[in-house]
Protein backbone atom coordinates (compact mmCIF):
# COMPACT_ATOMS: atom_id res chain seq x y z
CA UNK A 1 0.00 0.00 0.00
CA UNK A 2 3.00 2.64 1.24
CA UNK A 3 4.79 1.76 -2.43
CA UNK A 4 1.49 2.98 -4.54
CA UNK A 5 1.27 5.78 -2.52
CA UNK A 6 4.85 6.47 -3.16
CA UNK A 7 3.85 5.67 -7.11
CA UNK A 8 1.20 8.20 -6.78
CA UNK A 9 3.38 11.08 -5.47
CA UNK A 10 5.65 10.40 -7.80
CA UNK A 11 3.30 10.52 -11.02
CA UNK A 12 2.27 13.63 -9.54
CA UNK A 13 5.11 15.22 -9.12
CA UNK A 14 5.85 14.50 -13.44
CA UNK A 15 2.27 15.35 -14.47
CA UNK A 16 2.83 19.46 -12.21
CA UNK A 17 6.48 19.85 -13.54
CA UNK A 18 5.15 19.02 -17.37
CA UNK A 19 2.36 21.63 -17.23
CA UNK A 20 4.89 23.96 -15.90
CA UNK A 21 7.26 23.60 -18.93
CA UNK A 22 4.43 23.11 -21.26
CA UNK A 23 2.69 26.30 -20.00
CA UNK A 24 6.19 28.10 -20.14
CA UNK A 25 6.44 27.01 -23.38
CA UNK A 26 3.17 28.27 -24.74
CA UNK A 27 3.71 31.74 -23.09
CA UNK A 28 6.99 31.87 -24.75
CA UNK A 29 5.49 30.88 -28.35
CA UNK A 30 2.82 33.50 -27.72
CA UNK A 31 4.77 36.51 -26.55
CA UNK A 32 7.81 35.43 -29.01
CA UNK A 33 9.80 37.30 -27.04
CA UNK A 34 13.68 37.63 -26.80
CA UNK A 35 13.30 38.20 -23.16
CA UNK A 36 11.48 34.61 -22.65
CA UNK A 37 13.08 31.83 -24.74
CA UNK A 38 11.00 28.39 -24.85
CA UNK A 39 11.80 25.70 -22.44
CA UNK A 40 13.69 23.48 -25.36
CA UNK A 41 16.37 26.77 -26.20
CA UNK A 42 16.92 26.90 -22.36
CA UNK A 43 17.21 22.76 -21.90
CA UNK A 44 20.08 23.27 -25.35
CA UNK A 45 21.75 26.13 -23.26
CA UNK A 46 21.50 24.12 -20.13
CA UNK A 47 23.75 21.17 -22.30
CA UNK A 48 25.88 23.69 -23.05
CA UNK A 49 26.56 25.27 -20.22
CA UNK A 50 27.33 21.41 -18.34
CA UNK A 51 30.48 21.32 -20.39
CA UNK A 52 30.55 24.67 -20.24
CA UNK A 53 31.63 25.14 -15.85
CA UNK A 54 27.62 25.01 -15.05
CA UNK A 55 28.35 22.25 -12.74
CA UNK A 56 31.43 23.94 -10.87
CA UNK A 57 28.98 26.59 -10.50
CA UNK A 58 26.25 24.53 -9.20
CA UNK A 59 28.91 22.84 -7.06
CA UNK A 60 29.92 26.15 -5.09
CA UNK A 61 26.63 27.61 -4.89
CA UNK A 62 25.55 24.09 -3.21
CA UNK A 63 28.67 24.40 -0.84
CA UNK A 64 27.66 27.34 0.29
CA UNK A 65 24.19 26.95 1.01
CA UNK A 66 24.30 24.14 2.89
CA UNK A 67 27.26 25.54 5.44
CA UNK A 68 25.09 27.96 5.85
CA UNK A 69 22.35 25.87 6.65
CA UNK A 70 24.18 23.50 8.54
CA UNK A 71 26.24 26.71 10.69
CA UNK A 72 22.65 27.89 11.08
CA UNK A 73 21.26 24.49 12.25
CA UNK A 74 23.95 23.76 15.02
CA UNK A 75 23.61 27.14 16.49
CA UNK A 76 20.17 27.30 16.45
CA UNK A 77 18.90 24.03 17.52
CA UNK A 78 20.88 23.44 20.68
CA UNK A 79 19.86 26.98 21.76
CA UNK A 80 16.15 26.68 20.76
CA UNK A 81 16.50 23.44 22.57
CA UNK A 82 17.47 24.42 25.88
CA UNK A 83 15.36 27.99 25.56
CA UNK A 84 13.13 25.09 27.21
CA UNK A 85 14.50 26.31 30.67
CA UNK A 86 12.82 28.97 31.82
CA UNK A 87 16.14 30.42 33.30
CA UNK A 88 17.94 30.21 29.39
CA UNK A 89 14.73 31.68 28.03
CA UNK A 90 14.82 34.65 30.54
CA UNK A 91 18.16 35.68 27.78
CA UNK A 92 17.06 34.06 24.44
CA UNK A 93 13.13 35.43 24.20
CA UNK A 94 15.11 39.00 24.48
CA UNK A 95 17.72 38.23 21.77
CA UNK A 96 15.14 37.24 19.42
CA UNK A 97 12.90 39.96 20.15
CA UNK A 98 15.05 42.54 19.51
CA UNK A 99 17.11 40.59 16.54
CA UNK A 100 15.08 38.82 14.89
CA UNK A 101 12.70 41.73 13.11
CA UNK A 102 15.18 43.61 11.69
CA UNK A 103 16.35 42.68 8.41
CA UNK A 104 19.97 40.67 8.65
CA UNK A 105 20.53 41.16 4.85
CA UNK A 106 21.26 44.81 5.44
CA UNK A 107 23.79 43.30 7.79
CA UNK A 108 26.21 42.68 4.62
CA UNK A 109 28.81 45.79 4.82
CA UNK A 110 29.42 44.84 8.24
CA UNK A 111 29.79 41.09 7.73
CA UNK A 112 32.35 41.79 4.33
CA UNK A 113 34.24 44.06 6.70
CA UNK A 114 34.70 41.63 9.17
CA UNK A 115 35.31 38.40 7.41
CA UNK A 116 36.15 39.84 3.95
CA UNK A 117 34.36 39.23 0.49
CA UNK A 118 34.88 35.80 0.39
CA UNK A 119 33.13 32.09 1.45
CA UNK A 120 33.34 32.71 4.60
CA UNK A 121 30.99 36.18 4.79
CA UNK A 122 28.92 34.36 2.32
CA UNK A 123 27.82 31.43 4.29
CA UNK A 124 27.81 33.57 7.57
CA UNK A 125 25.35 36.04 6.12
CA UNK A 126 23.20 32.82 4.71
CA UNK A 127 23.92 31.11 8.38
CA UNK A 128 22.51 34.59 9.74
CA UNK A 129 19.12 34.53 8.16
CA UNK A 130 18.00 30.93 8.28
CA UNK A 131 19.50 30.93 12.33
CA UNK A 132 16.72 32.92 13.52
CA UNK A 133 13.96 31.25 11.47
CA UNK A 134 15.39 27.99 13.08
CA UNK A 135 15.73 29.58 16.32
CA UNK A 136 12.23 31.07 16.73
CA UNK A 137 10.91 27.51 15.68
CA UNK A 138 12.66 25.81 18.01
CA UNK A 139 12.29 27.88 20.90
CA UNK A 140 8.53 27.98 20.47
CA UNK A 141 8.77 24.22 20.22
CA UNK A 142 10.37 23.24 23.06
CA UNK A 143 8.56 25.83 25.27
CA UNK A 144 5.59 24.68 24.42
CA UNK A 145 6.12 20.84 25.66
CA UNK A 146 3.45 20.30 27.82
CA UNK A 147 4.72 19.30 31.63
CA UNK A 148 2.47 16.65 31.87
CA UNK A 149 5.32 14.34 29.22
CA UNK A 150 7.51 15.42 31.45
CA UNK A 151 6.20 14.21 34.45
CA UNK A 152 5.93 10.14 34.23
CA UNK A 153 9.60 10.48 32.55
CA UNK A 154 10.55 12.34 35.98
CA UNK A 155 8.92 9.33 37.96
CA UNK A 156 11.19 6.90 36.34
CA UNK A 157 13.83 8.61 37.65
CA UNK A 158 14.94 10.50 34.31
CA UNK A 159 18.00 12.47 34.27
CA UNK A 160 17.77 16.03 32.78
CA UNK A 161 19.74 14.47 29.95
CA UNK A 162 17.05 11.89 29.15
CA UNK A 163 14.42 14.25 29.52
CA UNK A 164 16.03 15.72 26.27
CA UNK A 165 16.43 12.65 24.51
CA UNK A 166 13.44 11.18 25.33
CA UNK A 167 10.97 14.13 24.94
CA UNK A 168 12.50 17.68 24.26
CA UNK A 169 14.28 16.76 20.99
CA UNK A 170 12.02 14.62 19.39
CA UNK A 171 8.95 16.53 20.55
CA UNK A 172 10.83 19.60 18.50
CA UNK A 173 12.16 17.75 15.43
CA UNK A 174 9.13 18.03 13.31
CA UNK A 175 8.69 21.44 13.95
CA UNK A 176 12.54 21.90 13.10
CA UNK A 177 12.42 19.88 10.05
CA UNK A 178 9.49 22.25 8.87
CA UNK A 179 11.65 25.65 9.40
CA UNK A 180 14.72 24.02 7.94
CA UNK A 181 12.33 23.49 4.62
CA UNK A 182 10.49 26.96 4.99
CA UNK A 183 14.00 28.87 5.32
CA UNK A 184 15.31 26.97 2.05
CA UNK A 185 13.61 29.54 -0.48
CA UNK A 186 15.43 32.58 1.75
CA UNK A 187 18.10 30.86 2.15
CA UNK A 188 18.67 30.63 -2.02
CA UNK A 189 17.33 34.14 -1.90
CA UNK A 190 20.19 35.18 0.23
CA UNK A 191 22.37 33.10 -2.10
CA UNK A 192 21.46 34.81 -5.14
CA UNK A 193 22.02 38.13 -3.35
CA UNK A 194 25.52 37.36 -1.78
CA UNK A 195 26.90 35.62 -5.37
CA UNK A 196 25.83 38.71 -7.33
CA UNK A 197 28.75 40.97 -7.01
CA UNK A 198 32.63 40.21 -5.82
CA UNK A 199 32.94 37.00 -6.95
CA UNK A 200 33.17 34.83 -10.48
CA UNK A 201 31.70 31.59 -9.45
CA UNK A 202 28.04 30.35 -8.29
CA UNK A 203 25.22 30.41 -9.91
CA UNK A 204 24.04 34.34 -9.10
CA UNK A 205 27.13 35.22 -10.62
CA UNK A 206 26.28 33.33 -13.78
CA UNK A 207 22.80 34.82 -13.75
CA UNK A 208 24.22 38.34 -13.28
CA UNK A 209 26.48 37.41 -15.80
CA UNK A 210 24.23 36.24 -18.28
CA UNK A 211 21.88 38.69 -17.94
CA UNK A 212 24.69 41.43 -18.41
CA UNK A 213 25.51 39.67 -21.83
CA UNK A 214 21.51 40.03 -22.51
CA UNK A 215 22.46 36.10 -23.27
CA UNK A 216 18.95 35.36 -22.65
CA UNK A 217 19.11 31.35 -22.54
CA UNK A 218 21.98 30.98 -20.34
CA UNK A 219 20.44 33.30 -18.19
CA UNK A 220 17.14 31.02 -18.11
CA UNK A 221 19.52 28.05 -17.54
CA UNK A 222 21.46 29.87 -14.68
CA UNK A 223 17.86 30.54 -12.44
CA UNK A 224 16.52 26.85 -13.54
CA UNK A 225 19.96 25.29 -12.23
CA UNK A 226 19.65 27.61 -9.34
CA UNK A 227 16.06 26.46 -9.08
CA UNK A 228 16.82 22.78 -8.88
CA UNK A 229 19.65 23.76 -6.25
CA UNK A 230 16.38 24.78 -4.48
CA UNK A 231 14.39 22.23 -5.18
CA UNK A 232 16.84 19.39 -4.99
CA UNK A 233 17.65 20.62 -0.80
CA UNK A 234 13.66 20.82 -0.38
CA UNK A 235 13.40 17.45 -1.26
CA UNK A 236 16.15 15.77 0.41
CA UNK A 237 14.94 17.54 3.62
CA UNK A 238 11.65 16.91 3.51
CA UNK A 239 12.83 12.95 3.19
CA UNK A 240 15.03 13.48 6.27
CA UNK A 241 11.67 14.56 7.89
CA UNK A 242 9.68 11.67 6.73
CA UNK A 243 12.22 9.50 7.86
CA UNK A 244 12.96 10.61 11.16
CA UNK A 245 9.20 11.80 11.94
CA UNK A 246 7.71 8.35 11.02
CA UNK A 247 5.58 8.73 13.81
CA UNK A 248 3.91 11.95 12.29
CA UNK A 249 3.34 10.19 8.87
CA UNK A 250 1.92 7.02 9.91
CA UNK B 1 2.16 2.92 53.59
CA UNK B 2 1.80 5.99 51.89
CA UNK B 3 0.97 8.62 54.34
CA UNK B 4 0.00 12.09 53.63
CA UNK B 5 0.48 14.56 56.46
CA UNK B 6 -1.00 18.47 56.39
CA UNK B 7 -0.38 18.42 52.50
CA UNK B 8 -0.59 22.22 51.94
CA UNK B 9 0.54 23.30 48.22
CA UNK B 10 0.69 26.81 46.92
CA UNK B 11 1.97 27.67 43.52
CA UNK B 12 4.17 30.09 42.93
CA UNK B 13 1.75 32.38 41.37
CA UNK B 14 -0.30 32.27 44.62
CA UNK B 15 -2.64 29.57 43.49
CA UNK B 16 -3.82 27.42 46.12
CA UNK B 17 -4.41 23.54 45.14
CA UNK B 18 -4.04 22.28 48.26
CA UNK B 19 -5.19 22.48 52.01
CA UNK B 20 -4.12 20.17 54.99
CA UNK B 21 -4.38 17.02 53.07
CA UNK B 22 -4.04 14.23 55.68
CA UNK B 23 -4.96 10.71 54.65
CA UNK B 24 -2.82 7.37 54.80
CA UNK B 25 -3.03 4.12 52.95
CA UNK B 26 -2.28 0.82 54.18
CA UNK B 27 -0.02 -1.55 52.58
CA UNK B 28 -2.04 -3.26 49.74
CA UNK B 29 -5.03 -1.40 49.89
CA UNK B 30 -6.71 0.47 47.20
CA UNK B 31 -8.18 3.77 47.63
CA UNK B 32 -9.70 6.07 45.51
CA UNK B 33 -9.69 10.45 45.71
CA UNK B 34 -12.45 12.25 43.63
CA UNK B 35 -12.90 15.47 43.72
CA UNK B 36 -14.36 18.51 41.68
CA UNK B 37 -12.18 19.96 38.71
CA UNK B 38 -9.24 21.84 39.79
CA UNK B 39 -9.38 21.26 43.19
CA UNK B 40 -5.85 19.85 42.88
CA UNK B 41 -5.87 16.22 42.50
CA UNK B 42 -3.09 16.00 40.01
CA UNK B 43 -1.18 18.45 42.56
CA UNK B 44 -1.84 15.89 45.51
CA UNK B 45 -0.38 12.45 42.83
CA UNK B 46 2.78 14.76 41.70
CA UNK B 47 3.82 15.73 45.43
CA UNK B 48 3.02 11.73 46.43
CA UNK B 49 4.98 11.08 43.40
CA UNK B 50 8.09 13.21 44.72
CA UNK B 51 8.44 15.25 41.80
CA UNK B 52 6.29 18.11 43.48
CA UNK B 53 7.71 19.50 46.30
CA UNK B 54 4.36 20.25 48.89
CA UNK B 55 4.60 23.97 50.48
CA UNK B 56 3.77 22.32 53.90
CA UNK B 57 3.85 19.15 55.23
CA UNK B 58 4.82 15.62 54.15
CA UNK B 59 4.62 12.50 52.52
CA UNK B 60 5.93 9.12 54.18
CA UNK B 61 6.18 6.06 52.11
CA UNK B 62 6.94 2.88 54.07
CA UNK B 63 8.43 5.02 57.27
CA UNK B 64 10.38 7.48 54.76
CA UNK B 65 10.17 10.84 53.81
CA UNK B 66 9.57 11.26 50.19
CA UNK B 67 11.80 13.87 48.39
CA UNK B 68 12.32 12.23 45.06
CA UNK B 69 10.95 9.98 42.44
CA UNK B 70 11.05 6.78 44.18
CA UNK B 71 11.46 3.03 42.71
CA UNK B 72 8.90 1.49 44.16
CA UNK B 73 6.18 3.51 42.74
CA UNK B 74 4.63 3.85 38.90
CA UNK B 75 3.16 6.94 37.86
CA UNK B 76 0.15 6.65 34.95
CA UNK B 77 -1.30 9.57 33.45
CA UNK B 78 -4.19 10.14 31.45
CA UNK B 79 -3.42 11.82 28.08
CA UNK B 80 0.04 11.57 28.05
CA UNK B 81 1.20 8.45 29.37
CA UNK B 82 2.71 7.81 26.14
CA UNK B 83 5.06 9.53 23.46
CA UNK B 84 3.45 9.72 19.97
CA UNK B 85 7.10 9.71 18.66
CA UNK B 86 8.11 6.48 20.31
CA UNK B 87 6.90 2.95 18.94
CA UNK B 88 4.85 0.67 21.56
CA UNK B 89 7.56 -1.15 22.08
CA UNK B 90 9.71 1.44 23.00
CA UNK B 91 7.10 3.15 25.14
CA UNK B 92 6.79 -0.37 27.36
CA UNK B 93 10.33 -0.36 27.65
CA UNK B 94 11.03 3.32 28.37
CA UNK B 95 11.12 2.32 31.87
CA UNK B 96 13.28 -0.43 32.06
CA UNK B 97 15.68 1.74 29.92
CA UNK B 98 15.44 4.51 32.00
CA UNK B 99 16.35 2.40 35.06
CA UNK B 100 19.39 0.55 33.28
CA UNK B 101 17.89 -2.57 32.60
CA UNK B 102 19.72 -4.52 29.38
CA UNK B 103 18.63 -4.91 26.19
CA UNK B 104 17.92 -8.85 26.02
CA UNK B 105 16.28 -8.18 30.40
CA UNK B 106 13.61 -5.67 28.45
CA UNK B 107 12.83 -7.37 25.50
CA UNK B 108 11.81 -10.59 27.94
CA UNK B 109 10.03 -8.18 30.32
CA UNK B 110 7.80 -6.39 27.82
CA UNK B 111 7.08 -8.44 25.32
CA UNK B 112 5.59 -11.09 27.91
CA UNK B 113 3.97 -7.80 29.19
CA UNK B 114 2.77 -6.99 26.07
CA UNK B 115 1.43 -10.23 25.36
CA UNK B 116 -0.24 -10.89 28.61
CA UNK B 117 -2.10 -7.30 27.92
CA UNK B 118 -3.18 -8.78 24.54
CA UNK B 119 -0.77 -5.99 22.47
CA UNK B 120 1.35 -9.08 20.95
CA UNK B 121 1.97 -7.93 17.14
CA UNK B 122 1.25 -4.50 17.96
CA UNK B 123 4.91 -3.38 18.89
CA UNK B 124 5.99 -1.49 16.18
CA UNK B 125 3.05 0.41 15.52
CA UNK B 126 2.83 4.21 16.87
CA UNK B 127 0.45 5.29 19.62
CA UNK B 128 -2.06 7.26 17.35
CA UNK B 129 -2.58 3.95 15.19
CA UNK B 130 -3.90 1.99 18.59
CA UNK B 131 -7.70 2.79 20.01
CA UNK B 132 -7.73 4.42 23.32
CA UNK B 133 -7.64 1.47 25.31
CA UNK B 134 -4.85 0.03 23.63
CA UNK B 135 -3.07 3.58 24.23
CA UNK B 136 -3.99 3.16 28.04
CA UNK B 137 -2.90 -0.73 28.16
CA UNK B 138 0.89 0.47 26.52
CA UNK B 139 0.67 3.07 29.67
CA UNK B 140 0.13 0.40 31.91
CA UNK B 141 2.59 -2.09 30.67
CA UNK B 142 5.05 0.60 31.03
CA UNK B 143 4.19 1.00 34.23
CA UNK B 144 4.05 -2.52 35.06
CA UNK B 145 7.06 -3.45 33.73
CA UNK B 146 9.24 -2.17 36.53
CA UNK B 147 7.27 -4.24 38.87
CA UNK B 148 6.26 -1.24 41.40
CA UNK B 149 4.83 -2.12 44.99
CA UNK B 150 2.35 1.37 44.33
CA UNK B 151 0.53 2.34 41.42
CA UNK B 152 -0.62 6.15 41.30
CA UNK B 153 -2.68 6.82 38.22
CA UNK B 154 -4.44 10.43 37.34
CA UNK B 155 -7.79 9.43 35.45
CA UNK B 156 -6.31 6.78 33.85
CA UNK B 157 -9.77 5.43 31.75
CA UNK B 158 -11.24 8.95 31.20
CA UNK B 159 -10.91 9.24 27.72
CA UNK B 160 -12.25 5.99 27.44
CA UNK B 161 -15.90 4.87 25.63
CA UNK B 162 -18.14 3.20 28.96
CA UNK B 163 -17.37 -0.55 27.33
CA UNK B 164 -13.70 -0.25 27.18
CA UNK B 165 -13.39 1.58 30.48
CA UNK B 166 -14.76 -1.08 31.79
CA UNK B 167 -12.76 -3.48 30.66
CA UNK B 168 -9.70 -1.79 31.73
CA UNK B 169 -11.65 -1.12 35.33
CA UNK B 170 -12.14 -4.85 35.81
CA UNK B 171 -8.45 -5.59 34.40
CA UNK B 172 -7.51 -2.68 36.84
CA UNK B 173 -9.11 -4.79 39.75
CA UNK B 174 -7.59 -7.93 39.02
CA UNK B 175 -4.12 -6.40 38.91
CA UNK B 176 -4.44 -5.14 42.29
CA UNK B 177 -5.65 -8.74 43.79
CA UNK B 178 -3.00 -11.02 42.21
CA UNK B 179 -0.26 -8.26 42.63
CA UNK B 180 -1.42 -7.00 45.99
CA UNK B 181 0.13 -3.32 44.92
CA UNK B 182 -0.85 -0.60 46.79
CA UNK B 183 -2.90 1.65 44.71
CA UNK B 184 -4.00 5.16 44.25
CA UNK B 185 -6.52 6.08 42.04
CA UNK B 186 -7.86 9.90 40.80
CA UNK B 187 -11.05 10.04 39.32
CA UNK B 188 -13.65 12.18 38.82
CA UNK B 189 -15.81 9.34 37.80
CA UNK B 190 -18.57 8.56 41.41
CA UNK B 191 -19.25 4.44 39.72
CA UNK B 192 -15.25 3.89 39.35
CA UNK B 193 -13.71 5.78 42.73
CA UNK B 194 -16.46 3.32 44.84
CA UNK B 195 -15.77 -0.12 41.98
CA UNK B 196 -11.95 0.50 42.77
CA UNK B 197 -11.34 1.47 45.90
CA UNK B 198 -11.60 0.19 49.15
CA UNK B 199 -11.53 4.00 50.70
CA UNK B 200 -12.94 6.55 48.41
CA UNK B 201 -11.43 10.01 49.71
CA UNK B 202 -13.39 12.93 48.58
CA UNK B 203 -11.75 16.50 47.92
CA UNK B 204 -13.52 19.47 48.57
CA UNK B 205 -13.40 22.37 45.50
CA UNK B 206 -9.89 24.34 45.73
CA UNK B 207 -7.98 24.46 47.53
CA UNK B 208 -8.72 20.61 48.21
CA UNK B 209 -9.06 19.47 51.81
CA UNK B 210 -10.17 15.86 52.73
CA UNK B 211 -14.19 16.67 53.30
CA UNK B 212 -14.74 12.64 53.47
CA UNK B 213 -13.78 9.06 53.73
CA UNK B 214 -15.97 6.55 52.57
CA UNK B 215 -15.12 3.41 53.80
CA UNK B 216 -16.08 0.25 50.87
CA UNK B 217 -14.46 -2.91 52.07
CA UNK B 218 -17.33 -5.07 50.10
CA UNK B 219 -15.74 -4.03 46.68
CA UNK B 220 -13.18 -6.21 44.98
CA UNK B 221 -15.57 -8.61 43.05
CA UNK B 222 -16.11 -7.25 39.36
CA UNK B 223 -19.84 -7.70 39.69
CA UNK B 224 -19.90 -5.42 42.53
CA UNK B 225 -21.38 -3.30 40.18
CA UNK B 226 -24.49 -4.51 40.12
CA UNK B 227 -24.91 -4.74 44.07
CA UNK B 228 -27.02 -2.70 46.20
CA UNK B 229 -24.25 -1.83 48.35
CA UNK B 230 -22.15 -0.36 45.48
CA UNK B 231 -25.35 2.17 44.76
CA UNK B 232 -25.22 3.07 48.31
CA UNK B 233 -21.75 3.75 48.74
CA UNK B 234 -22.15 5.78 45.01
CA UNK B 235 -25.10 7.80 47.02
CA UNK B 236 -23.15 8.49 50.06
CA UNK B 237 -20.10 9.63 47.78
CA UNK B 238 -22.01 11.75 45.79
CA UNK B 239 -23.43 13.34 48.78
CA UNK B 240 -20.23 14.82 50.35
CA UNK B 241 -19.86 15.73 46.70
CA UNK B 242 -22.59 17.73 46.68
CA UNK B 243 -22.12 18.95 50.30
CA UNK B 244 -18.97 20.23 49.92
CA UNK B 245 -19.79 22.45 46.64
CA UNK B 246 -22.21 24.31 48.64
N1 LIG C 1 2.14 24.75 37.70
C1 LIG C 1 1.07 25.42 38.18
N2 LIG C 1 1.18 26.73 38.47
C2 LIG C 1 0.12 27.41 38.97
N3 LIG C 1 -1.08 26.89 39.21
C3 LIG C 1 -1.25 25.59 38.93
C4 LIG C 1 -0.19 24.79 38.40
N4 LIG C 1 -0.65 23.52 38.22
C5 LIG C 1 -1.94 23.55 38.61
N5 LIG C 1 -2.29 24.78 39.04
C6 LIG C 1 -3.61 25.17 39.60
O1 LIG C 1 -3.81 24.45 40.77
C7 LIG C 1 -5.14 24.01 40.86
C8 LIG C 1 -5.18 22.51 41.01
O2 LIG C 1 -4.66 21.90 39.82
P1 LIG C 1 -4.69 20.34 39.58
O3 LIG C 1 -4.21 20.10 38.19
O4 LIG C 1 -3.96 19.66 40.67
O5 LIG C 1 -6.26 20.04 39.70
P2 LIG C 1 -7.03 18.70 39.34
O6 LIG C 1 -7.91 18.41 40.48
O7 LIG C 1 -6.10 17.64 38.89
O8 LIG C 1 -7.92 19.21 38.12
P3 LIG C 1 -8.62 18.31 37.00
O9 LIG C 1 -9.80 17.68 37.64
O10 LIG C 1 -9.02 19.32 35.99
O11 LIG C 1 -7.60 17.34 36.50
C9 LIG C 1 -5.84 24.49 39.62
O12 LIG C 1 -6.54 25.67 39.92
C10 LIG C 1 -4.74 24.78 38.67
O13 LIG C 1 -5.09 25.82 37.81
MG1 LIG D 1 -5.89 16.62 37.06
Amino acid sequence: MQGSKAELRWWSYLITAVAIFGLWHLVAVILDSIALPTPVTVFFAFIAGLKDGLISHLLISTLRIVYGIALAFSLAVPIGLVSHETRVDKFVAPLIYMLYPIPHIVLLPVIILLFGIGDLSKIILIAMIVFFQILVTTRDASRNISGNYIYPLLSLGASKREIYKHVILPACIPKILTAMRISVGTAIAVLFFVESFATYRGLGYLIMDAWSRANYPDLYAAMVTMALLGFGIYVLLDRVERKVCRWVYV
Amino acid sequence: MIEAKSLTKTYPDGTGALHDVTFDIRDGESCSVIGPSGCGKTTLLLICSGILRPTEGRVVIKGTDVTAPSKELALIFQDYGLFPWKTVYENASLGLELRGFGKRERKRIVSSLLKDLGLQGFEKYYPKQLSGGMQQRVAFARALALNPKIMLMDEPLSSLDALTRENLQNFLLQLWRQKRMTMLLVTHSIEEAVFLGSKVIVLSPRPGTVIKTVDNPQMGDSDYRTKEVFFDKCREVRQSLDGGAI
